[in-house]
């Protein structure tokens, strides 16, 4: 399988403290990756530089052979989308109009949107289920609501991967399964990509056909479920006794908590 | 259905503002018809009331225009035109210029320069490496401004110089056209400013949800703020040189737009503009003829008629929610 994105030798973070060090790996087209690892490994900072808000001091980010930092700004958001933890919006724009933003990259300045745009996010909504929020303002959506609709509107931007950062950390359990289950679909119907940061290990075995394990801005462990989530692993990066079984229905490793007093 | 109510009220807005226009030209401190008025021998009435009108359209419609974009720039509704400092930077130039015996006709000039400093002198305390945050932006705005009107009382209180008195016009807003070479190249100032600003309505949407999430939506968010910010600052500058600073359009016009057509730019900021020029053109008929021969201060008349308004408009949109 072809590489999507390659990354080598990347290094960066905030100011003079590397908060990535060093770290490689590649991406394969209709890759469902989860990165994980404890507070303050690197999760989110690997992303932020994936999706260009930061910029490496050192290595590279190649997307399709082409160095991502190289890349029009707008050519590179027609190609990777990102999803947030959570979006406050203090502005009441309609969910419509939200989801139409996604067709930014696409659009020249003071160009209007088409109504092949408009069917873009049109399909954006039905795919996520959020088609009979259209006509609502988004600040008056419950969070699992406005989680798919920023979804819809990372779809509308037509990428050929999403990157995301904890989607379902502000979620109940319904929604947390909606959500990725909706990823899941996305990445085998529509073949699409998909680099998620989460915290919760048993998500990220149920989900995930890789997973990336960071401790201290380094790369731990790569590899499927079952060879990243070992107690060994867990235990060594995340400092705490737990005990590895297995998810009955899906035979994925399933991490059970156990408390440090007795 | 949406965009035909939309299409509706804008267009009520178009009729109210020429209502207001016609309204503006036949009222005034002297009582004539407007017949009359169009008579070769009140031309210079006319030309006068024309001048004040659009005065009040260009200062009304950059203000507001101005405060839209540092609304959504800054994520703040508090933010107003003269959050960066032009307004006390242009009072302390006005003052230092008449103390140390300037013409009165350099004034215009000494304000224009002095907003365009303190602005930057604002947005470098505030910038760091690259980069400039929201909310030291916001801060060295507020302190500049404190620290500048401070000295600037001090220099009015300690000088005793008479001309000083005619500073008041300045803090209050005045829309009497002295220079109408000015006034010219103020309006193709603040309207060149409208219409570039208009061309980022799509950036402006992106950047009022988040500054990271235009970023993912293809904006160059620093590039784009620093463009905006220099914009808004050659409006406000070129404004507060020739009418002085009134309070309250800047702030509350964008607010009541946004109520009424939505936080889309592409929307917004044609229909602020409209709201805002009807709103300044009646200020200033008020202005003048409420307790005519005086003229209050437009920024009286702006704040008296806009508090009642943001006060109904506060309330009934806590009902909704």
């Amino acid at each position: 399988m072809d590489a999507l994105l390659k990354i080598g030798n990347l290094s960066g973070g905030y100011g003079k403290e590397f908060i990535i060090k060093d770290i490689f790996f590649e991406i394969k087209r209709g890759d469902f990756l989860g990165i994980i690892g404890p507070n303050g490994s690197g999760k989110s900072t690997l992303l932020r530089l994936m999706s260009r808000v930061l910029t490496p001091e050192k290595g590279k980010i190649a997307l399709e052979e082409k160095d991502i930092n190289n890349m029009d700004l707008k050519e590179f958001c027609r190609k990777v989308a990102f999803v947030p933890q959570d979006t406050l919006i203090n502005f009441s724009f309609s969910v419509e109009e939200i989801v139409l933003m996604g067709r930014i990259p696409h659009l020249k300045r003071l160009q209007f949107e088409t109504k092949t745009d408009f069917l873009i996010a049109q399909n954006a909504l039905s795919l996520t289920d959020t088609l009979y929020l259209k006509e609502k303002d988004i600040d008056e959506l419950s969070a699992g609501e406005r989680q798919r609709v920023i979804i819809a509107k990372a779809l509308t931007q037509e990428p050929i991967l999403l990157l995301l950062d904890e989607p379902t950390s502000h979620l109940d359990i319904g929604h947390q399964i909606q959500i990725l289950d909706l990823l899941r679909k996305l990445n085998r119907e529509k073949n699409l990509t998909i680099v998620m940061v989460l915290h919760d290990l048993n998500l990220a075995s149920e989900y995930c056909n890789r997973i990336i394990l960071l401790n201290e801005g380094r790369i731990f462990k790569e590899g499927n479920p079952y060879e990243v989530l070992t107690y060994q692993n867990i235990e060594t990066v995340y400092k705490t006794i737990v005990v590895v079984n297995k998810n009955p229905i899906s035979l994925k490793p399933y991490v059970v908590l156990v408390s440090g007093e007795k | 259905m949406k965009s035909e109510n939309l299409r509706k009220k804008i267009l009520w807005l178009f009729i109210i503002s020429v209502l207001a226009i016609l309204l503006g030209i036949s009222k005034g401190s002297v009582n004539i018809s407007f017949s009359e008025l169009l008579h070769i021998q009140n031309r210079p009435i006319l030309y006068l009331r024309l001048s004040r009108i659009i005065l009040a359209i260009v200062a009304g419609s950059g203000l507001a225009v101005a405060g839209t974009v540092l609304q959504a720039v800054l994520r703040n509704s508090l933010a107003e035109p003269y959050l960066l400092g032009t307004s006390s930077g242009a009072g302390l130039a006005a003052v230092l210029a008449i103390i140390i015996g300037l013409d009165k006709l350099y004034l215009p000039l000494a304000a224009f320069l002095g907003a365009i400093l303190t602005v930057i002198l604002v947005y470098n305390l505030a910038r760091h490496g690259n980069k400039v945050s929201v909310q030291s932006l916001i801060l060295a705005g507020v302190i500049v401004s404190i620290a500048f009107g401070a000295i600037m009382v001090f220099l009015i209180s300690t000088s005793g110089n008479e001309a000083l008195h005619g500073i008041m016009w300045w803090l209050w807003g005045s829309l009497q056209v002295y220079d109408l070479k000015l006034l010219l190249m103020v309006s193709i100032t603040v309207i060149a400013g409208i219409m570039a600003i208009f061309t980022f309505s799509q950036d402006l949407n992106a950047i009022s949800i988040g500054e990271e999430e235009a970023i993912h939506l293809g904006i160059k968010t620093e590039t784009v703020k620093k463009i905006l910010f220099f914009i808004t600052s050659l409006i406000t500058a070129s404004l507060v040189c020739i009418c002085g600073i009134i309070g309250f359009v800047g702030l509350i016009i964008p607010h009541i737009m946004r109520s009424v057509v939505g936080p889309n730019h592409k929307v917004l900021i044609p229909s602020t503009c409209l709201a805002a020029a009807t709103f300044m053109v009646i200020c200033d008929l008020l202005s003048r003829t409420l307790f005519s021969p005086l003229e209050i201060p437009i920024g009286v008349i702006t704040a008296v008629i806009g508090t009642p308004i943001f006060i109904i408009l506060l309330k009934s949109k806590q009902k909704v929610r």
